[in-house]
């Protein structure tokens, strides 16, 4: 048994936010009880009056495994989540091989519960080989563990297969992840279409390229049935988009980036290949409409997009650099920004991060319900320190929060009530 | 006065005073070239390295005739020589240059940011001499030693750039450098060449050349570079021609004293007539000779050269 005690837990999916001690028992949620009513011998964590909280949720990881090992393998993937207080988090299939077939996913899984920390779930492929040009076995997939499908890193192009995609997938229920470019229009680009990027001489991503994908798509659904998440959210009239078709109660989610509330192109000055990522950051009013998606729940959740890239992929001239940075272990901090400018309530910016997610995907996780397992983070919002890439768990170092002062910070992940990670050992 | 900088990496980076300066320096240069013996002993064992990743005539035959007649020792590393071609990353291949201990390395590049990228390896000077459509300092000044010795002074002068903004670095540092000098710069052509925003460096934008340059002083035609376009931009180089192709007919209703530039290599009858670049008012090849001007003063500027350079 372990007891977490002098912590302020906060549940969103219970609606509790107060001092309470929290009891674990044969890796599950046994009580959550006001402090000091819990009266036994355990093994005693002392949250030191910060949060206790359900590990947070990522639905959006690379992990680079098979095939992209030097980038980032499961292992080293799931240290990485748990330094960030994440628990669980969902693997996107562009992988080599791709995540298309049921073998590939069981790789994914035995990998990962021979890391025995975090809790990994696979996404499957729409297309085979993320082609574009055939649906995978989705039904097969599903059955192999597979929790949503997505082609990330590339779009579905072909509206007709999109369309099909959303069809045939209603047969199972999972919803459809998609990367929203129209890769016509950001050909050869490499940061978002602009100012900055005239001035700079490099070619842009205009912002349309992601509205009129998450345009098309809505109106596929609306036809088709099916379910839409669109990931990393990052133009403001995609937002727009999205607000919209929830009005019409279509079953539409999406996700943002801590980046593309963080960060704008001006970020791109002096050329520094951790700044690119895609879809690219952009404007401050797109911040400031991503800011109110995120108030009014327009943009459900958040999700790192955690896209770990080697110095041989990155440290090259900007327009050859690989698209993409990792952040799991910056999301705490980013998001608490949100809160220090009131811009969500801590359990707003926590549900996010844990019971929206797993609600979307379906997921027994996310909450600290007496009976669920014993899933927690442990941190503190308050605690300030510089960001250092050279001690991120990452295999790859590719932030552009190199340096920042940041506040928040992770003492204690658990899983199924077992210490994964633990700020003081590391 | 000597100027501050360690790089030349754009123009963007350059103060007016900074620029006043390298002109100065520059006009005083320019009689070096002009002796019978062309050689002064000012850069006498130092280095300089042209690390030339594109293709370029003028360019890079200019930086290095600056360098030798001020007796820095040259060496000229060319894309197709250079060991990228096996593969060897940029950033490597520039640290292994400064290994040798070059004073500067001038590189051209076709990507943008490449010059800023290896200045943070390595303790030479960097020269930029190009980057993708990014930056061209050294045109751009050349471009604004010509028009001031024949124009007196560049305060207030209005000069018409035309052709393909989107993609050239020359528009750029000219930008920079005119906005900077107090000069009101107007970009011409077709919407499908002029960057989203451009409007933002506070400059004019206009569809018509022939209008444009009816209040003008000074006429930048740019080259077209058909190797680079994107299918979609025009439907064709004769319409280009018919719309943007400087002419005498389109030059009638410009102002008599107008000067005509051109960063070159031309595409003959393609952005400017023939006739029109032997007119007396075109000014191409003032502008080579002061390329080497330019360049000299800026590699005696960057070693620690506080004056004119002829003391």
């Amino acid at each position: 048994m372990v007891l977490i005690k002098n912590g302020r837990v906060i549940d969103p999916a219970n609606g509790i936010d107060e001092q309470r001690d929290l009891l674990i028992e044969k890796g599950k949620i046994k009580a959550v009880e006001p402090t000091g009513k819990i009266k036994c011998e355990a093994k005693t964590i002392d949250a030191g009056g910060h949060i206790v909280a359900p590990g947070f949720i990522d639905m959006h990881v690379h992990f680079r495994e098979p095939g992209f090992e030097y980038k980032e393998t499961i292992e080293s993937g799931c240290r990485s989540a748990a330094a960030g207080g994440f628990t669980t988090v969902a693997i996107m299939p562009n992988t080599n091989p791709v995540n298309d077939t049921r073998s590939v996913t069981e790789l994914i899984l035995a990998q990962a519960k021979a890391c025995g920390t975090v809790r990994v779930h696979p996404i499957g492929a729409i297309s085979q080989g993320l082609a574009g040009e055939r649906l995978s076995e989705m039904s097969d997939l599903k059955d192999a563990g597979a929790i949503a499908f997505s082609d990330d890193g590339r779009p579905v192009m072909n509206s007709e297969l999109m369309r099909r995609a959303f069809e045939y997938s209603r047969m199972f229920g999972l919803p459809l992840i998609q990367h929203s470019e129209v890769l016509d229009l950001t050909e050869g680009g490499c940061m978002n279409e602009g100012a900055v990027a005239t001035e700079l001489g490099l070619k842009g991503m205009p912002v349309e390229a992601e509205d009129i994908m998450v345009y098309r798509d809505i109106a596929l659904l609306k036809k088709t049935g099916g379910r839409l998440h669109v990931a990393h959210i990052s133009s403001g009239n995609a937002v727009e988009l999205v607000r919209q078709a929830k009005a019409q109660g279509l079953p539409v989610t999406c996700e943002v980036a801590p980046h593309h509330f963080t960060l704008t192109d001006e970020a791109v000055r002096g050329y520094d290949s951790n700044t690119k990522m895609s879809p690219p950051l952009r404007t401050q009013n797109d911040i400031e409409r991503i800011k109110e998606g995120l108030e009014d729940d327009t943009i459900d959740i958040i999700a790192t997009d955690h896209a770990p890239h080697d110095v041989v992929d990155k440290q090259v001239e900007y327009q050859h650099a690989c698209f993409g940075i990792v952040g799991l272990e910056t999301a705490l901090p980013l998001t608490l920004r949100l809160v220090q400018e009131n811009r969500l309530t801590l359990p707003r910016a926590i549900e996010k991060i844990t019971s929206t997610p797993a609600s979307i995907f379906n997921l027994d996780a996310g909450t600290l319900s007496v009976g669920k397992f014993a899933d927690v983070v442990i941190f503190n919002p308050k605690e300030e320190y510089t960001v250092d890439v050279s001690r991120l768990h990452s295999r790859s170092k590719n932030s552009p929060f190199d340096g920042w002062k940041v506040k928040g910070k992770v003492t204690h992940t658990l899983v199924g009530g077992k210490v994964i990670y633990s700020a003081a050992k590391n | 006065m000597p100027i501050t900088l360690k790089n030349i990496l754009g123009t963007r980076d350059l103060a007016r005073e900074d620029i006043s300066t390298i002109l100065d320096t520059a006009n005083a240069f320019k009689e070096i070239s002009t002796r019978p013996i062309k050689k002064v002993p000012t850069l006498r064992g130092r280095t300089v390295i042209n690390l030339f990743f594109e293709p370029s005539t003028r360019t890079r035959t200019s930086f290095e005739i600056a360098g030798k007649r001020l007796s820095a020792d040259v060496i000229n590393i060319t894309g197709s020589s250079s060991s990228t071609v096996k593969g060897e990353n940029l950033i490597d291949t520039a640290r292994n240059l400064e290994a040798m201990n070059p004073d500067i390395i001038v590189i051209r590049h076709a990507c943008a940011g490449a010059a800023e990228l290896i200045s943070h390896f390595t303790k030479s000077s960097i020269i930029n001499a190009g980057d993708g459509a990014h930056e061209h300092p050294t045109q751009s000044l050349l471009d604004l030693l010509t028009i001031q010795e024949h124009k007196g002074s560049l305060e207030g002068l209005r000069v018409v750039i035309v052709g393909d903004i989107a993609h050239s670095r020359v528009v750029r540092s000219n930008i920079f450098a005119m906005k900077t000098m107090g000069m009101d710069v107007r970009l011409v052509g077709p919407p499908t060449m002029i960057p989203f925003e451009i409007e933002r460096l506070g400059v004019e934008v206009s569809h018509n050349l022939a209008e444009a340059i009816r209040d003008a002083d000074v006429i930048m035609m740019l080259r077209i570079q058909t190797e680079r376009q994107n299918r979609f931009l025009l439907p064709s180089l004769r319409e280009y021609s018919n719309l943007f192709c400087l002419t005498s007919e389109k030059l009638e209703r410009a102002p008599e004293d107008i000067l005509i530039i051109h960063p070159g290599p031309v595409n003959r009858g393609v952005e400017i007539a023939l006739d029109v670049m032997q007119d007396k008012r075109s000014l191409i090849l003032d502008q080579v000779t002061n390329g080497v001007a330019i360049r000299m003063a800026l590699m005696y500027l960057l070693l620690g050269g506080s004056d004119n350079g002829l003391n």
